[in-house]
């Protein structure tokens, strides 16, 4: 290394930024994280924020422009109240998977922290957003904004149309059932918004021309005189169920809602869909961000272009950016994202480097390959939190955090120890932690699994439920009366086992109070 | 990379959101800011106010795993000294080793807590309230302005020219720069007329000529005014105090009147002012208190210090309508007034305080209202008072007299409201 050890100047004093500073560093930061660490971005933008602005960021859900909806001023009157009093900060940056990939970053910000957001921000989330498979298949990044721009004036064009309320009832449904509005098997090709947009639309129009046995208002006899039943695997066969996309269902089979009420629940999709890659890859997407800012500003300062102080002031809150508080501090909620991430990624640099015998018995493909970089950069393009904790936490980094895997059974009145960092329990501690990752198991499996279509167009939903974990019953309710609007009729929910088959509970029907 | 400054973007780009939150949760939000005016000092109501809603019309429901039940399996860091197999008490609340995580969003079922800003939080205290008779005078909510001197600057009309400033400035560059006077030219232009029609010396014309040429030149070089020196008188526009009411209270001090039913008095007073004082940008208080005479006082005194006497309501009047016809001018100001009393007063005066009120008070006044407090436990209600059965006779009219019985402090809200209400106001 010392032979690219040149006398650097630093590249600035003091604590104050200003756009020069920030251009000199951002080509610094350039030159390793592209030079050095062969990181690929898309083009950055960075913007400079106030903090008012950074809560107006928060409250929509991140994105810089956004329809209007009465939620995010209810959340922006919350950050506030807690920004406020001090009991809450703001994040330091905040940035978008778009391309140009843009960054917010906080006009508070000291020039390291700048310098620190950039590395993170602009360099490594923007090579995750551009080199992981999740977003590569989900996500259009050139699209978003155009996207989100349009989704904006339609409804704000809605609203002069059909009234503010009627597209609020319609957006207040849409919001709830968020999570279950995202395709989870990746098509053919990727998805190009503005494309499918058009041809959506055509083929919406016409399906809506066509016949469909949902919106038959005549009961049809059979032979006999009685009324035919449709047979369920018709039924299904018509309806293309079972359906886990509920939105999905609403919007293109919903007897009763207007053509507009489905573009909006289209809108509410599409957004839903576009930040499912970000769910399922926060530890990963955090890690690789805190990964790549250690080693840039570590470089920097190797080379002399960051002083002494500021590297100090760096390393003070880099560390706390991955505290980690143990299970039994009152600190303690949940595993840290960026902790973990960061562990993982260094822990796989030093398997790559240096491996014990035991890496090379639990890691044979990368133990001592000597390309930690590359390793990584595999890693961050092909794999989602759930595989990546599978695949590469290591029984070293298991025995460093002393994980422990506790089972929690209803039935039992106390809790058991099931695994901790032995031999034994490695392979069990990884499973179970790798699940704690996987949406399929962290959200409830709810899907659309009949329709009565000869009777009373009753919508029946069906939650699998597994290790017998119940829906909340509060809000069950609540959004099944929400779904009951979109639909028109009758919603009813059952409960199933997933291993078994059997019903665990009935949800009482509930009908629609206030139909869209 | 681009580096964008959007610090100067348009703020409050939320506004529309939060206006939508607050009509979402309206119903909730008056309840809260109803209750919130009736707990504390109305003193305090005018600096906004943290409020607390209950979640239930802004709630966001999902579906998502319940609390409890189940069989579910954490891996947490930091163990101490377990081993595979250790039993663990189930901790309080059942979360199983992260009980402290909330939910998604951060807050339970507990109330949604917010502030809400002075501006909003009046615009609900008084909400849907009306003065009757608004748009009379000059309330308006534009309020007139007149332009103040206020110094100088380099741009402007024409016609704001600040010429004396202007020329100084002018003399001061012309000194500065040693720009020659038109004097010395036309003297040194003598001396060469002279020196010529002497047919003297030809080397002295020349120099002569040479320092002539300089001058003229170095004349043409520094203009006489430069635009640098042009100033303009600058004007700022101030609002004038044209929106402005007085508002009169008046209250019986007398030995009847009860420390409680001087802060019911209070609390109306104090919204009464708040009110004005919202409508109009200048609003003035004067306080009269009377027993058998009357007089005008200070704040503190008016509801602190005690005093004995007789009851004689018609002097209060009598002092009102002296200090309105000298200080506050009918045509100017918006009179406004409000008489707290228990309703007593001397029979024989009934008659006399009728026709003041009739024929002087009420012309002058934009509203007159009159609250008659009692005694938080004392079921006085039954039978009318001396002086409302007075005033009764009035409010039968369509003079603009309002009269209200108030016993206690949550009923001053309401009394205020009914008051004030667009509806018209019946005795």
């Amino acid at each position: 290394m010392a032979d690219t050890l040149t006398a650097n100047e630093p590249l600035y004093t003091g604590a104050d930024w200003d756009f020069d500073k920030i251009k000199r560093v951002y080509d610094a930061i350039e030159q390793i994280a592209v030079g050095e660490m062969k990181l690929e971005i898309y083009r950055n933008q960075i913007e400079v924020i106030t903090a008012e602005q950074m809560l107006d960021a928060y409250s929509s859900i991140g994105m810089p422009l956004m329809y209007k909806h009465w939620s995010f001023g209810k959340h922006f009157a919350r950050d506030e109240l807690l920004y406020r009093k001090g009991l809450r900060g703001l994040a330091y940056e905040i940035v978008i998977n778009s391309s140009p990939c843009i960054s917010y970053i906080m006009e508070e910000n000291t020039m390291t922290m700048q310098t620190l957001v950039l590395a993170h921000a602009a360099f490594g989330h923007n090579h995750f957003f551009k080199n992981n498979h999740l977003f590569q298949q989900w996500t259009d990044a050139r699209g978003i904004l155009d996207y989100l721009d349009f989704a904006k004036s339609y409804v704000s064009s809605c609203e002069e149309r059909y009234g503010f309320a009627a597209v609020e009832r319609v957006l207040d449904a849409a919001h709830a059932l968020m999570n279950h509005g995202v395709h989870r098997y990746p098509r053919k090709r990727p998805l190009d918004l503005r494309d499918e947009l058009k041809r959506d639309r055509e083929r919406q129009a016409y399906e809506e021309q066509i016949y469909n046995d949902l919106w038959r208002t005549v009961p049809r006899k059979d032979e006999k005189g009685t009324l035919a039943a449709v047979a369920l695997a018709d039924r299904k066969k018509l309806l293309a169920l079972p359906e886990e996309n509920i939105l999905y269902f609403l919007e293109k089979r919903s007897p009763k809602l207007q053509p507009w009420q489905r573009e909006i629940l289209r809108i509410v999709r599409k957004i839903s869909q576009y930040f499912y890659p970000q769910k399922q890859t926060k530890l990963m997407n955090e890690g690789c961000a805190t990964f790549v800012h250690y080693k840039i500003l570590n470089r920097m300062h190797e080379k002399g272009q960051i002083e002494d102080g500021h590297f100090l002031e760096f390393l003070h809150s880099h560390t706390g950016v991955v505290f980690q508080p143990d299970f039994d501090d009152p600190r303690f909620s949940g595993i840290n994202p960026y902790a973990l991430g960061f562990a993982m990624m260094q822990d796989i640099e030093r398997i790559a480097t240096d491996p014990t015998d035991e890496d090379r018995a639990w890691f044979p493909d990368i133990a001592g390959n000597g390309e930690p970089m590359a390793t990584l950069r595999t890693a961050w393009s092909q794999y989602r939190d759930e595989s990546f904790v599978l695949q590469f936490l290591s029984p070293a980094l298991i025995r460093k955090l002393k994980l422990f895997k506790v089972k929690n059974d209803a039935a039992e009145s106390h809790l058991l120890v099931e695994a901790i960092h032995d031999d034994r329990g490695y392979k069990q501690i990884r499973s179970a932690l790798a699940r704690q990752y996987d949406l399929a198991y962290t959200e409830p499996d709810i899907q659309v699994v009949d329709v009565n279509l000869a009777g009373d167009r009753k919508l029946i939903l069906q939650h699998n439920v597994i290790n017998g974990i119940p829906l909340d019953e509060s809000n069950c309710k609540q959004v099944m009366r929400l779904i009951a609007n979109l639909w028109g009729y009758e919603v009813k929910l059952i409960e199933v086992d997933a291993r078994t088959g059997a019903t665990l509970r009935e949800h009482s029907d509930i009908a629609p109070t206030a139909p869209v | 990379m681009n580096v964008i400054d959007r610090r100067l973007n348009p703020q409050g780009k939320s506004l529309a959101n939060r206006q939508r939150f607050l009509k979402r949760a309206k119903e909730q939000i008056v309840k809260a800011v109803r209750d919130a005016s009736a707990k504390r000092n109305i003193q305090d109501i005018e600096g906004g106010d943290k409020i607390a809603i209950p979640t239930g019309g802004v709630r966001e429901p999902s579906f998502h795993h319940a609390d409890r039940g189940g069989i579910r399996d954490y891996v947490v860091p930091g163990n101490k000294d377990y081993t595979e197999g250790t039993t663990i008490p189930r901790p309080q609340g059942g979360g199983g080793g992260r009980g402290s995580e909330g939910s998604a969003d951060g807050e339970g079922d507990d109330d949604f807590r917010f502030v809400l800003s002075k501006d909003e939080f009046l615009d609900i205290f008084f909400d849907d309230l009306e003065l009757p008779d608004l748009i009379k005078k000059r309330l308006r909510d534009t309020a007139s302005v007149s332009p103040v001197r206020a110094g100088y600057a380099r741009q402007g009309s024409p016609s704001s020219l600040a010429v004396v400033r202007t020329m100084r400035n002018s003399l001061s560059r012309r000194i500065a720069l040693k720009r020659p006077r038109p004097q010395d030219i036309e003297a040194l232009e003598q001396e060469i007329d002279a020196v010529m029609r002497g047919d003297e010396d030809p080397e002295r014309l020349d120099t002569l000529r040479q320092q002539l040429a300089l001058l003229v030149t170095r004349s043409q070089r520094i203009p006489f005014i430069d635009p640098i020196d042009v100033r303009y008188n600058r004007f700022e526009m101030v609002p004038q105090p044209v929106t402005q009411a007085v508002m009169f209270c008046l209250m019986d001090v007398s030995g009847s009147m009860t420390e409680h039913m001087k802060d019911l008095a209070k609390r109306f007073f104090m919204l009464l002012y708040l009110f004005l004082k919202r409508r109009y940008r200048h609003v003035e208080v004067v306080f009269i208190r009377h027993t058998h005479q009357a007089r005008e006082v200070d704040e503190q005194t008016f509801f602190f210090s005690t005093e004995t006497g007789g009851t004689v309501v018609s002097t209060a009047l009598v002092e009102m309508q002296r200090i309105a016809s000298e200080r506050f001018d009918v045509d100017k100001w918006n009179i406004y007034a409000a008489q707290a009393s228990d309703g007593d007063n001397t029979t024989s005066d009934n008659i006399h305080a009728l026709n003041l009120l009739e024929r002087d008070i009420l012309p002058l006044c934009q509203y007159y209202s009159y609250i008659e407090v009692a005694a938080e436990y004392e079921d006085g209600f039954g039978r009318e008072t001396e002086l409302w059965r007075t005033y009764k006779r009035l409010a039968k009219s369509s003079l603009p007299l309002a009269m209200r019985r108030v016993r206690n402090r949550s009923e001053i809200f309401p009394v205020f409201r009914d008051l004030f209400s667009t509806q018209k106001v019946a005795g």
